[in-house]
């Protein structure tokens, strides 16, 4: 494939840009259908408790409401499959509550205010257990369990014990104590974080119509149509083929809309009423009740020789699982020191279950605790043994056929680049001393992802085409995959009608994470304007009368190798079909295998008033390799936006919870999250270190620009200070506290 | 939310006698920037809603002679495009533009901050050092209650069954006079102050004496509160640092905050201390003409 680009690397505008501008996209809430009735979800005001009864008769009895569901009404749970029973469990409590705002019941009325009147009508007994809130105190032999049926999961071993600790995962790499003994310089520190809501604005919203034959029909915001549509098979005993899910816009998802939180309540709701029914969350519900990114104790540990190269690493990764089994616990550890090619180290994760809502998915989840722990080791390193903290990491940096802690072998990356652009950055360069101000830097690594996709392209006569994929939009990815069949069928971009699909619509495709969907679909999107390309070149043979092995499609036009004179173009063709066969539909189903991870590295730098604790950041690069911009301004968005969300995890945000286990800041005032008065523009450098695996060279760029954040701004922190803050976030009173300004 | 009536009352009157109802619970509605969420989140449950943003008496927003008078259903936003209010009252000032972003500056009232009651009420410490005075109406006739005992408690205030706040009242400051409000937040915007802290300054003719002075404090007791042991140390000697640091003292004494998600006890203690400094040496630099609002 040439490297001369006619449509990857322009910016045209999006094409969502103005509906949404305008306020007419239609998001989930916007959905209404006649006949339409309101769930509302009693939750429960406890965080560990067991559930003795449930009355539901007084509220089923109220005028106005249609249905009322407890988990009675799921199906039945074999005993042996523990995993589905959690799922369930989350929909519907079971026996116990496990975390404030785990949903009991729910149900259907005439209008939303009939609903929340309903649910106050519904009678619980609970019997209050202790609520377990911390990790150290989960993991003591004589704490109480919130599952008896958990056993410590070593290495994948059950101990035989009920515990609250439900995994371990164990990497190790040559010797990592004779590593240490060889380094003249090692730092050894603990860090804590806490569970971080994704800072989404859109609640989840889904609107469920059930038809009397068993069919139903979903309208949700989601991350992927397709994962929703077989969640809700999983949990309802329901056929893949009776569940047609249609994603709507989406504001804002981040990982979180990876996982569902009432789809298949809406389900039963809309059942038993025999009306449709949409829930709405409230922010608090949101806050309460859906998946954050755990909270951590890490403990790294990390040695160098003077002349700076890393001799060994170890890491002990401890991450809230929150509820219920399943969290980043099992992937992370593959991401702690991945960006250096250390000879010896161990790294052990555990995930441990507590009284908190089960956590999910967070732009690049787990890899942002791991890296926030990592490097600030990395530059504490890098100061024992008086290096630049870049060139320190530049003599350690990962390159192709380096091999990770956890086995991961690089490929072609950029890595040694990013470090390198950074070294000549005017802002590294720059000098900066007044008091209390700092500058610090950080690295990181995403591997970013693959998996399945599938596009169709339809030939319009007029020459424009319509292609339709199932990967749910949340960042231009329409217009990003559009650009790629652009190029490949050598028209403009906006004779491209980019539109997603629904499970009805399009062939299976995963979810949009894994900064995959401009890699992944893109290369379905790819094979399908081929298949166009090669369908159409059988047309152009028999209307220019030559073999097709003749015809070549170069630069818009259909020609033959035997006469220069005899050609089609694009559109020419288009509008023959008709006379030459039939419509054309182009299609592309992809699973790459392999695909190519990112590296970013940043700087800020900050300014504490020593008097009030009060972090401002003054400058702010985040440079990155992104394989090959398809759309410039839509990667930089990716790079900027990254950077505020880490400015909110570094110095505000964290669920925080009293000792009973109630939310303290289930609410958008006291949930901070960065505003635009708080973030100095974010200048952005893109280096281009073509993916070997994709053939414009694309990366996944939205994850990676989420690594450094949070630990660029600890270390700028760090610098102003002169002392270093071992957690998350760093609040004004921690600083006035660490600098012993207060008690 | 639970269903409630609405009424528009177009007179004060009016607006007293559905107020004075004793086996209803209703409550008066300005911008309703506060009462909505409060409503929304089940907070308050009123039967009645009466809406005073009709009744003219409440709209005025004039300067008669030496008297400001802030009808209590006047917008924020009007209070701050009013270059003669902002020329005088710049403690005002600086509390009504950190209330809210510019949509609910646009709806907002300082009438609604006052009987809002929020110990972290932004405009309270402000009308404190400006010793506003607050124009009560009520079933038995028209009372005038100083700012600084208005709020009584969080969420209370000193209105009756039946009265309704009309008008906030403030005297044009003096010549050689400054003020300012600032307050504490981790962000930069949006966010309620974790402590707040209003001062004025009133010089001698010379400049080199503080001949009245007032700190008023916010978020760091149930009410705002009022530190006359502030202003009275800072009343007779000269505007310096060694001055500011005695008020910050005094201020320091009198608050008595808890700790709570936006901040600790000894934070707050320790921030009174810092903002009261930080707003006597604004307020004295306005009082000497050397800075804007």
């Amino acid at each position: 494939m040439t490297t001369e680009f006619k449509v990857i690397g322009t910016k045209p505008i999006r094409p969502d840009v103005i509906d949404k501008v305008m306020g007419r996209a239609i998001f989930a809430p916007d959905i209404m259908i006649s006949g339409l009735l309101h769930g509302k979800i009693l939750r429960s005001p406890y965080a560990h408790a067991r559930i003795l009864s449930i009355d539901t008769s007084a509220a089923e009895a109220l005028p106005g409401v249609y249905a009322v569901i407890t988990s009675k009404d799921l199906p039945q749970t074999p005993a042996d499959n523990a995993e589905l029973k959690y799922s369930r469990d989350n929909f519907l409590a079971g026996e116990k509550v496990l975390y404030e705002g785990h949903p009991i019941a729910a149900v259907a009325a005439d209008s939303i205010h009939t609903a929340e009147d309903a649910i106050k009508l519904i009678r619980i007994n609970y019997e209050i257990l202790t609520p377990i809130m911390d990790m150290r105190e989960a993991m003591k032999e004589n704490s109480p369990k919130l599952h008896e049926n958990i056993r410590l999961k070593s290495l994948g071993q059950d101990n035989g014990r009920p515990g609250n600790i439900s995994l371990h995962v164990q990497h190790i790499l040559g010797d990592p104590e004779k590593g240490f003994a060889e380094a003249d310089e090692i730092v050894d520190r603990e860090f804590t974080t806490t569970m971080v809501h994704q800072g989404y604005l859109e609640a989840q919203s889904s609107t469920v119509l059930w038809n009397p034959d068993g069919n139903l029909t979903v309208w949700t915001t989601t991350q992927g149509a397709f994962s929703v549509q077989s969640e809700i098979s999983r949990i309802l005993d329901i056929s893949l083929s009776k569940i047609r899910v249609i994603p709507t816009e989406v504001g804002g998802a981040f990982g979180s809309k990876l996982r569902i939180y009432i789809e298949p309540v809406v389900v039963l709701l809309s059942k038993f009423a025999n009306r449709p029914v949409k829930i709405t969350m409230t922010q608090s519900e949101v806050l309460k009740a859906t998946g954050p990114t755990p909270g951590t104790i890490m403990r790294v540990k990390m040695g160098a020789k003077r002349n700076g190269k890393i001799t060994s690493a170890t890491a002990e990764l401890y991450f809230e699982a929150g509820a219920f089994p399943g969290s980043t616990a099992g992937g992370s550890p593959r991401l702690i020191f991945t960006e250096y090619d250390i000879p010896n180290g161990q790294v052990d994760a555990f995930e441990v279950l507590v009284n908190k809502t089960h956590v999910g998915a967070y732009r690049a989840p787990g890899d942002v605790q791991v890296t926030y722990s990592m490097e600030q080791v990395v530059d504490e390193l890098a100061q024992k043994v008086n290096m630049d903290p870049i060139d320190f990491r530049l003599i350690n940096v990962a390159h192709e056929g380096s091999i990770s802690i956890s086995g991961t072998i690089h490929k072609k990356i950029g890595a040694q680049q990013v470090l390198e652009a950074v070294k000549n950055h005017p802002h590294y360069k720059s000098p900066l001393k007044e008091a209390n101000m700092g500058r610090g830097v950080a690295f990181g690594y995403w591997p970013n992802n693959g998996r399945d996709s599938s596009c169709i392209i339809n030939v319009n006569s007029d020459g424009s085409v319509t292609l339709v994929t199932g990967s749910v939009d949340l960042s231009g990815t329409r217009l990003t995959i559009a650009m790629q069949a652009a190029e490949v069928l050598g028209i403009s971009v906006d004779q491209v009608k980019s539109s997603v699909g629904d499970t009805s619509s399009i062939g299976y495709t995963g979810s949009s994470g894994g900064s995959r969907t401009t890699f992944a679909t893109g290369l379905a999107a790819i094979q399908a304007a081929k298949d166009v390309i090669n369908q159409m070149s059988i047309r152009a043979a028999s209307l220019l009368n030559v073999p097709v092995s003749e015809i070549t499609f170069e630069r818009g036009f259909f020609t033959t190798s035997t006469s220069s004179s005899a050609k089609l173009s694009f559109s020419e063709l288009a509008g023959k079909l008709n006379q030459t066969g039939g419509p054309i539909t182009g299609k592309g189903n992809v699973s790459p295998s392999s695909w190519g991870a990112g590296f970013a590295c940043h700087i800020a730098d900050v300014e504490v008033d020593p008097e009030t604790g009060k972090v401002s950041i003054l400058r702010y690069t985040a440079i990155q390799d992104v394989g090959k911009a398809v759309h410039p301004t839509l990667v930089e968005g990716q790079m900027q936006g990254a950077v505020v969300q880490g400015i909110g995890w570094a110095l505000w945000e964290g669920l925080f919870y009293d000792t009973q286990g109630r939310m303290l800041n289930s609410n958008r005032l006291d949930y901070k999250i960065a505003t635009f008065v708080d973030i100095p523009h974010i200048e952005t450098e893109l280096i281009e270190v073509p993916s070997p695996f994709h053939p414009f060279g694309v990366r996944g760029v939205a994850e990676p620009a989420f690594v450094p954040p949070t630990a660029t701004i600890a270390n700028a922190v760090a610098d102003a200070l002169g002392k270093r803050i071992y957690s998350l976030p760093m609040t004004p009173e921690k600083i006035l506290r660490t600098m012993d300004v207060i008690d | 939310m639970k269903q409630f009536d609405y009424e528009n009352a177009k007179t004060i009157g009016e607006a007293v006698n559905l107020l004075n109802n004793s086996s209803k619970n209703v409550r008066p509605i300005a911008g309703g920037t506060d009462l909505i969420p409060r409503m929304r989140n089940g907070l308050l449950e009123p039967d009645i809603l009466v809406d005073i943003k009709n009744i003219p008496e409440l709209n005025i927003l004039s300067i008669n002679g030496d008297l400001l008078e802030i009808g209590a259903a006047v917008p924020l936003y009007r209070i701050y495009e009013e270059e003669r209010i902002t020329k005088s009252y710049p403690a005002l000032i600086d509390a009504i533009k950190n209330i809210g972003g510019i949509a609910i500056q646009g709806r907002a009232t300082v009438g609604g901050n006052l009987c809002n009651a929020a110990p972290s009420g932004d405009s309270i410490p402000a009308l404190i050092v400006h010793e506003a005075m607050c124009i009560i109406a009520g079933p038995t006739g028209q009372r005038i209650l100083p700012v600084e005992d208005f709020c009584t408690a969080p969420g209370k205030t000193a209105l009756g069954r039946g009265e309704l706040l009309t008008t906030i009242q403030i005297k044009h400051p003096p010549h050689n006079t400054g003020s300012c409000y600032n307050r504490f937040i981790p962000r930069n915007e949006m966010d309620i102050a974790v402590t707040g802290v209003a001062a004025s300054l009133m010089l001698s003719m010379d400049r080199t004496q503080i001949e009245n002075a007032k700190v008023a404090i916010g978020a760091v007791a149930p009410t705002p509160l009022l530190v006359k042991a502030a202003g009275e140390v800072l009343v007779g000697n000269a505007p310096t640092e060694e001055a500011w640091g005695k008020a910050a003292i005094a201020a320091q004494s009198a608050a008595r905050p808890i700790t709570d998600v936006r901040g600790s006890i000894n934070q707050r203690k320790h921030l009174v201390g810092v903002l009261t400094k930080r707003a006597l040496r604004k307020a004295y630099l306005r009082a000497i003409g050397e800075m804007e609002i």
